[in-house]
């Protein structure tokens, strides 16, 4: 395998604001696609519109900058046309839930082979500061200055309801967590959803404060493990345990609470209740944000499916050229 | 007796079978015309059936009629009104009726006419056919449903089943009529039931059964009927309908242009056909996805055009105004992409099941901005085939989205197709980056006619990126700059300006004709056919038909300006007039427009031109 540097697959100076997360996000997907090693000619990286949409325009790789929400599905035919490809589709949070919404979820019902990024700062960037559907009840902006009457989405609990099987989390700030779950995400056959919790310095700054610092994350984040338990702190002092139909915070070595307690983490649950409610914790309900790699579950993806039935098919009929198939009608001649 | 009855020698013949949406209407329709269509006879079909999945049976509203023309001679439509009509119910003589001849011949099924089908038919006396002013002498009524009964009682099937029957004792009856060789029928049936040879042998004794009554009882006939065939065009041909013919032409491009096929698609009727057609074909590597909505339909054609395959979209009207987004996408990634689209009526959900020419000023200009794209019309069932192809050929060597109109009129007709040979067709040849470009290549460069070049992911030292927002045009980067949007606007006007069509052709009388008929697409056959009829009543008359609409060829303007009276004849108010008033100075041509969802009827385009060259 070639080997690459980030610097293979970087492009141009990017325009985002100074302190954008994005600016973070896109040296880790560098790093992480250098350390991934596919070549930058054979990766195509495909968004929609929005502040993140711009993306494309700093990777050395093919592109497409498209329009408003449709990327997933520009992305779905650029991989099931192509399927040789590396694709990977970026959205922010309208881009990909609001307008895009439709496409986000039947990418992930029929699990084609994507690398999802949804950089989620919970507002309008590049129109300058309106509500989007990820903004919590009662946000005020400036389509909602009274606060939003509405309730948002929790992208994995879409992501989930569609049927997804990979989803992951990194805090954009956090470049070793994001690399680590963009390389898991590639190593997913299939949609593999990655939230990359973003903030917005001019429109949303703060939004996601409690885990933007590395002080934060210790505090506020457990990072999730397949095989390992849940534990989370400073000091790594504190568990999850299961309480009737949820979970529950616990102190190691208090109660007699031992780390032999404690849930371990199994992202390859094809049942996805547990995983569901870590991806939920953290709405300020005394829960840690989850990072990591919380679902990642082996499913036949619809670009393998549409190959194989293309060749079975191959295999089965007597005809494979266009005059092979003309001669499979009713023919009558005149003489 | 045989040897009183009058064989008639006729030159053409137009038969309607109708009945219940279940009674398999289209199948006796379709044997038919391939019967006709295998001695020779030329065809021409049209399936009329609601928009209603099944309607109640024997209602007005489930009505499903299927007409077959069969001509000596090149027939061009699927004819105005039959001479023969086929009613299996008291509701299909109801409101098929209208579309039979003053001295048709009428095929009813008399089982059918009891007091309750009469009722649900809106009959308000017992006689229907003295009620409807039908001349009981020109009238077949047979208990057909009792004589299938007795066919088949010994056949061990159920009821069901042998009702299913029925629609084979019509077309025996027709066959007999027309002095068919039902051995073609019955090869016909036993192929199509290859894996239920019982099934096959039901529906031949049930065709055997109609036959004979129509030679045993023909004296409620006034005559039989022989169509001769002159002109044959040696060689191979099949039936196909022009949805099919388009999925061929395809297949056919995409081979010959050595790429994959992709369709994204949504179903919409009447394009849905295209969808099945090519999701059969998986054994030619074809790739169909069936996506969530129409936007991603087209959106996913445009990222598998960017992946490197020949890229396809079908839909009809509603659909058009999803894909509209990501068509101008295309048109301003100038990748190839070939968007169907079936028109059917509209505004909204409008006529679904029915014809219209309505969404030609929509494709030309329903985008936003600046956005050029070529327009392209198939004429025919059969010509779908070659629209397709070309529209698939134009696409690729432009990189361009080019739109394919057809309509739901020359998308379920049906015509007999002589099977194309892909060798003698022009080659397909995108215009890929060429090699020495590599390292100084940048994705708005311009072959010599204006086109991008194409670099298909995969191909190392080519690696760009595309998008909507505008572009420079040295760099490929994004530049608001004024005179650079400028001079991207124009050489995107000025690309599509540049394709090369074929000049328009004028048949009938181009050197001294009084009235030049214009029309566009599927109402070709109609045109032509009155043109021919004007003509044999001594006018002098020409047609010139547009297949290429956008952009026009460039003979436009003087064929338009060089006879005293033009006539645009078209199934929407106008907008094929506007458009060429538009591009060609001072046309000012006479209208002629009908917007009822159903063919033009050419004893009424004939008296329509007659007027226009009376005055």
């Amino acid at each position: 395998m070639a080997q690459y540097t980030f610097q293979d697959f970087k492009k141009g100076q990017p325009r985002w604001c100074p302190g954008c997360g994005d600016h973070f996000f896109l040296n880790s997907l560098h790093k992480a696609m250098a350390e991934i090693g596919i070549a930058p000619h054979e990766t195509a990286v495909i968004s929609g519109i929005g502040c993140s949409s711009r993306l494309p325009h700093y990777m050395a790789t093919y592109g497409m900058n498209t329009i408003h929400g449709r990327a997933a599905a520009i992305a779905t035919g650029c991989k099931v046309a192509n399927p040789r490809l590396t694709v990977w589709q970026v959205s922010g949070d309208g881009d990909g839930l609001a307008i895009g919404g439709n496409h986000f979820i039947h990418a992930n019902r029929r699990n084609i082979d994507l690398n999802m990024i949804l950089l989620n700062n919970r507002i309008y960037g590049l129109t300058k500061g309106q509500y989007s559907p990820t903004s919590p009840r009662g946000f005020v902006s400036k389509s909602s200055p009274y606060g939003t009457v509405e309730d948002p989405f929790r992208p994995a609990e879409l992501c989930f309801g569609a049927r997804g099987h990979f989803f992951a989390r990194a805090v954009a700030t956090d470049a070793q967590g994001t690399i680590d779950i963009l390389k898991a995400a590639q190593q997913h056959k299939g949609a593999s959803v990655c939230e990359i919790l973003q903030n917005c310095v001019i429109f949303n700054n703060g939004t996601h404060d409690s885990v933007y610092s590395k002080e934060g994350r210790a505090k506020n984040a457990i990072y999730v493990r397949h095989g390992q338990p849940l534990v989370f702190g400073e000091n790594k002092e504190y568990g999850l345990v299961q309480e009737g139909f949820g979970l529950k915070v616990v102190e190691i070595g208090k109660d007699g609470v031992t780390i032999d307690d404690i849930l371990v983490h199994d992202a390859h649950c094809e049942d996805n209740t547990l995983q569901l409610k870590l991806a939920l914790m953290g709405d300020g309900d005394g829960f840690p944000i989850a990072l990591g790699v919380i679902r990642d579950v082996e499913a036949p993806t619809y670009n393998d499916a549409v190959e194989a039935q293309i060749e079975e098919v191959k295999a089965k009929k007597a005809y494979h050229t266009f005059a092979e198939l003309l001669e499979t009608n009713d023919i009558w001649e005149v003489k | 007796m045989a040897e009183t009855l009058e064989i008639k020698e006729l030159d053409q013949v137009v038969v309607r079978f109708s009945g219940d949406s279940g009674d398999g209407m289209q199948l006796a329709g379709n044997i038919f015309s391939t019967v006709s269509a295998t001695v020779g006879n030329s065809i021409s079909t049209f399936p009329d059936y609601p928009a209603d999945i099944r309607a109640p049976q024997g209602s007005l509203t489930g009505v499903s009629g299927f007409q077959v023309h069969i001509g000596a001679g090149q027939v061009f439509t699927p004819g105005d009104l039959c001479d023969v009509l086929v009613a299996m119910n008291a509701a299909a003589l109801k409101t098929q009726y209208r579309y039979a001849k003053p001295n048709a011949t009428i095929i009813i099924d008399t089982d059918s006419f009891g007091p309750k089908d009469l009722e649900k038919a809106a009959f308000k006396t017992d006689d229907p056919l003295k009620e409807m002013g039908i001349d009981p002498d020109r009238v077949i009524a047979c208990p057909l449903t009792t004589m299938v009964k007795d066919c088949l009682a010994d056949s061990g099937m159920d009821q069901k089943g042998i009702l299913k029957c029925r629609n084979m004792f019509a077309l025996g009856l027709v066959c007999w009529l027309f002095s068919r060789d039902t051995e073609i029928a019955f090869n016909f049936l036993r192929e199509k039931f290859a894996k239920k040879p019982g099934l096959a042998d039901a529906n031949i004794k049930v065709i055997q059964a109609g036959y004979d009554y129509g030679h045993n009882t023909h004296s409620s006939a006034a005559n039989v009927y022989r169509i001769e065939t002159k002109n044959k065009v040696p060689g191979r041909y099949m039936d196909i309908t022009g949805n099919k013919a388009t999925a061929y032409g395809f297949i056919a491009a995409a081979e010959k242009a050595g790429l994959k096929l992709y369709l994204g698609s949504y179903p919409i009727t009447p394009a849905t056909d295209v969808l099945h057609e090519l999701s059969k074909h998986k054994s030619l590597g074809v790739t169909t996805v069936q996506c969530e909505d129409e936007i991603a339909g087209c959106a996913s054609a445009v990222g598998a055009s960017f992946a490197g395959a020949l890229a396809v979209t079908s839909t009809s009207g509603p659909g058009i105004c999803l894909k509209s987004e990501a068509m101008n996408l295309a048109v301003i990634m100038e990748l190839p992409l070939v968007v169907l689209d079936v028109q059917r009526g509209g505004p909204a959900t409008g006529l679904p099941t029915k014809s219209e020419q309505t969404d030609l000023l929509q494709v030309l200009f329903g985008r936003n901005g600046e956005s050029p794209m070529p327009v392209m019309a198939a004429l025919s069932p059969t010509d779908c085939f070659d629209a397709a192809y070309d529209a698939s050929k134009m696409a690729l060597e432009h990189m361009t989205p080019v739109v394919l109109l057809t309509d739901a009129f020359v998308a379920n007709g049906s015509g007999a197709f002589k099977l194309p040979k892909l060798d003698e067709y022009p080659a397909i040849e995108p215009p890929y980056v060429p090699e020495e470009l590599r390292g100084t290549w940048t994705p708005y460069m311009r072959a010599e006619n204006g086109t991008r070049y194409w670099a298909v992911p995969g191909r190392e030292g080519f690696a760009h990126i595309l998008g909507g927002l505008e572009k420079d045009d040295k760099t490929g980067a994004i530049s608001t700059n004024p005179e650079n949007h400028d001079l991207m606007t124009r050489k995107r006007a000025q690309k599509i300006a540049n394709i090369e069509v074929p000049d328009l052709e004028v048949l009938g009388d181009r050197d001294d004709a009084e009235l030049l008929i214009v029309g566009f697409g599927g109402t070709y056959g109609h045109l032509r056919a009155a043109m021919e009829e004007m003509r044999s009543q001594g006018k002098k008359v020409a047609l010139a038909h547009f297949r290429y609409i956008n952009p026009l060829p460039k003979n436009t303007a003087e064929v338009l300006k060089k006879y005293p009276r033009v006539v645009v004849a078209e199934q929407n108010m106008g907008q094929l007039a506007a458009w060429l008033r538009m591009k060609v100075d001072g046309f000012v041509p006479y209208q002629y427009n009908e917007v009822k969802g159903q063919p033009f009827v050419v004893s009424t385009l004939v008296s329509n031109f007659e007027q226009i060259i009376n005055k």
